[in-house]
């Protein structure tokens, strides 16, 4: 990241790594660290939840139906009679793995494509960012739709299918880095070295890069929780017996006259990890790239 | 600006052949083909309708063939309902949903850039932060939570309106108002910034000192400036509300194109499929030709043809 090297002109205090300096900027920003405490407590209730949850996760009560919010059950039953808790903790596993390994599908994919593009420059740089302008204009959910139905609804395709959607932004980020940073020294230095290509791109100019790559990865997750929130929703995502927030909202809006906190509760889970991540992907952007104007943070 | 209209026309092409291309074979690569789900045909019967659609020829005889027919205009026959085209099922339902879409298109717009100019007016006070807070919630509270909860707040609970159909103008608002309130979130956080970055200008401070209306400085002098990034972003949020008609349409049971296409993928009617896939990719593209021009009638700079 150019900002953050271009720091050692104003070294009048100790020196400070930028990595630090922009931790200590962002912990200076309640929103950002707001969210960073939801999405870890989030993050640690999903991992253990098959020791917090307080029923088993198929266990049904038929019996007791569907029942409001209690002391046995905090978060109410569904129909069945299954602990919503319980149920939207497992959910909560699937939707944070769905977001965060989409993610990396798209982190690799739009990393990778825009560092050689960028690397590369020339025609072959034009032809791949132009091909990435084509892509852009397909409307892309409705391709992850027509895969979904035509090869099954499987978790990993999931991955796969949305990662697949989501790099091109990513692309356009790395390339516009990578097209400052090729012309420093240290790749000069390194390519008279005789490395090869490959070596040169991701081991040398893609760390240089990784400020705008962590910020807009924050800000990717949402994006692609959302969009499997939404297919799940339409009955085109996870599948049951697995479960998700987005087919939890899907279950709690069919019986929602009756039973209304079976979607509101999942409806609020699912909007405050957006919230939160979305915070904190701001949080982070002004942390790493002081130069950002924080007036014209837009979307 | 006829060499640029010209030239965007022909951008067009490639997007339009590389969509209907990958929907095509994604389709045709899939296990099973559209018939093998109805356990009541045999196995005569299924070789015989595949014969009867051309499936059994070659996939490049039938992508060319399909090609063929786009060109022409020709969508089909749907496979799931024997009796309709793609075209005909496409007449129908498309009214309905660009009825909506507009409909939601417009109150994301116009609520979207009152919300922006009133938090860029004052910033850093409550006018700003309010109309932000709420944009920051219209981004986070995803359609398919916002629609349910309207739904059980304003027609369940006080019964102003019906819960779901598309007869009378009220059953117009509550579906245009979950389409569109994340759009007009974005919208509101665009104009914001855009107007910040415009107001402290020289010529608005000139046209300050010479007495102009502070009215007529914000809508007409900072306005038309600050909707170049607005502009810009009406061709996502076109292809959001798009995929977002899928579930509104859902919720509301409203019988436009979007909810055909969901039950068109849960019937793998591939022919109806395909024949929205292509349609909406036509429609995106237009759209985005629309903006382009828009673009270039706000800003001469970006009429410039670059190859």
């Amino acid at each position: 990241m150019t900002g953050l090297s271009s720091s050692e002109g104003i070294r009048t205090g100790p020196v400070r790594s930028p990595w630090r300096e922009a931790w200590r900027r962002l912990a200076g920003n309640p929103a950002a660290m707001t969210g960073l405490a939801v999405i870890a407590v989030l993050g640690v209730l999903s991992v253990l939840a098959p020791w917090l949850a307080p029923y088993g996760y198929e266990t049904q009560n038929l019996e007791l139906g569907a029942a409001p919010p209690s002391v046995a059950h905090w978060l109410g039953t569904d129909v069945l009679g299954r602990d919503l808790l319980t149920r939207m903790l497992y959910g909560g596993r699937i939707s944070l793995l769905v977001g965060v390994c989409a993610t990396a599908v798209s982190l690799v994919i739009g990393t990778a494509y825009g560092a050689m593009s960028g690397y590369a420059g020339g025609k072959t740089d034009a032809f791949m960012m132009r091909l990435v302008d084509i892509l852009y204009a397909i409307p892309f959910t409705v391709f992850v739709i027509v895969l979904m139905v035509a090869f099954g609804r499987n978790l990993l395709l999931l991955f796969a299918a949305i990662g697949a959607v989501e790099w091109l932004t990513m692309a356009r980020i790395v390339r516009g880095q990578v097209l400052a940073v090729k012309q420093e020294m240290f790749v000069q230095a390194a390519a008279i070295q005789g490395l090869s290509h490959a070596r040169i791109v991701f081991l040398h100019i893609v760390p240089n890069v990784l400020g705008p790559v962590i910020v807009y990865t924050t800000l990717t997750i949402p994006r692609v929780m959302l969009l499997e929130a939404f297919l799940s929703f339409l009955g085109l995502g996870v599948q049951a017996p697995m479960s998700s927030w987005g087919l939890l909202i899907r279950d709690g809006a069919e019986v929602m006259e009756s039973f209304p906190w079976l979607m509101v509760f999942p409806g609020v889970v699912l909007a405050a990890t957006l919230f939160a991540l979305n915070f904190l992907g701001d949080g982070l952007r002004d942390a790493l790239d002081p130069r950002f104007d924080r007036k014209r943070s837009g979307p | 600006m006829i060499r640029f209209v010209v030239n965007r026309l022909l951008q067009a092409v490639p997007v339009l052949l590389a969509a209907v291309t990958i929907a095509f074979f994604l389709v045709r690569l899939a296990p099973g083909g559209p018939f093998t789900q109805e356990k009541s045909f045999s196995e005569e019967s299924i070789r015989r309708l595949n014969d009867h659609y051309g499936l059994n020829d070659p996939v490049g005889v039938q992508y060319a063939r399909y090609i063929g027919n786009l060109l022409r205009g020709n969508l089909g026959p749907s496979f799931k309902y024997s009796n309709r085209t793609v075209n005909e099922i496409i007449s129908e339902t498309f009214p309905v949903s660009l009825e909506l879409g507009c409909l939601a298109l417009g109150f994301a717009t116009c609520i979207g850039l009152a919300a922006g100019i009133l938090a860029a007016l004052r910033p850093n006070t409550w006018r700003d932060y309010t109309p932000m807070a709420l944009a920051m919630t219209g981004i986070c509270v995803p359609s398919f939570v916002l629609g349910p909860l309207l739904v059980l707040v304003f027609a369940i609970q006080a019964g102003w309106f019906n819960a779901a159909g598309w007869d009378t103008a009220a059953d117009r608002l509550l579906p245009a108002i979950t389409l569109g309130s994340a759009y007009a979130a974005y919208i509101a956080r665009l104009t914001r910034g855009s107007m910040l970055e415009i107001l402290p200008a020289d010529f608005i401070r000139t046209s300050r000192a010479t007495g102009v209306l502070e009215r007529r400085i914000v809508t007409r002098y900072a306005l038309k400036n600050a909707l170049i990034p607005v502009v810009s972003f009406m061709g996502p949020a076109a292809a959001g509300i798009v995929t977002g008609s899928f579930v509104v349409e859902t919720i509301f049971n409203i019988p436009g194109m979007g909810k055909m296409f969901v039950q068109a993928a849960f019937n793998r009617d591939y022919s109806l499929i395909l024949g929205l896939v292509a349609f909406y990719s036509l429609l995106i593209v237009i759209f985005n030709f629309a903006v382009d021009i828009a673009l270039a009638w706000l800003d001469p700079r970006l009429r410039k043809v670059t190859s």
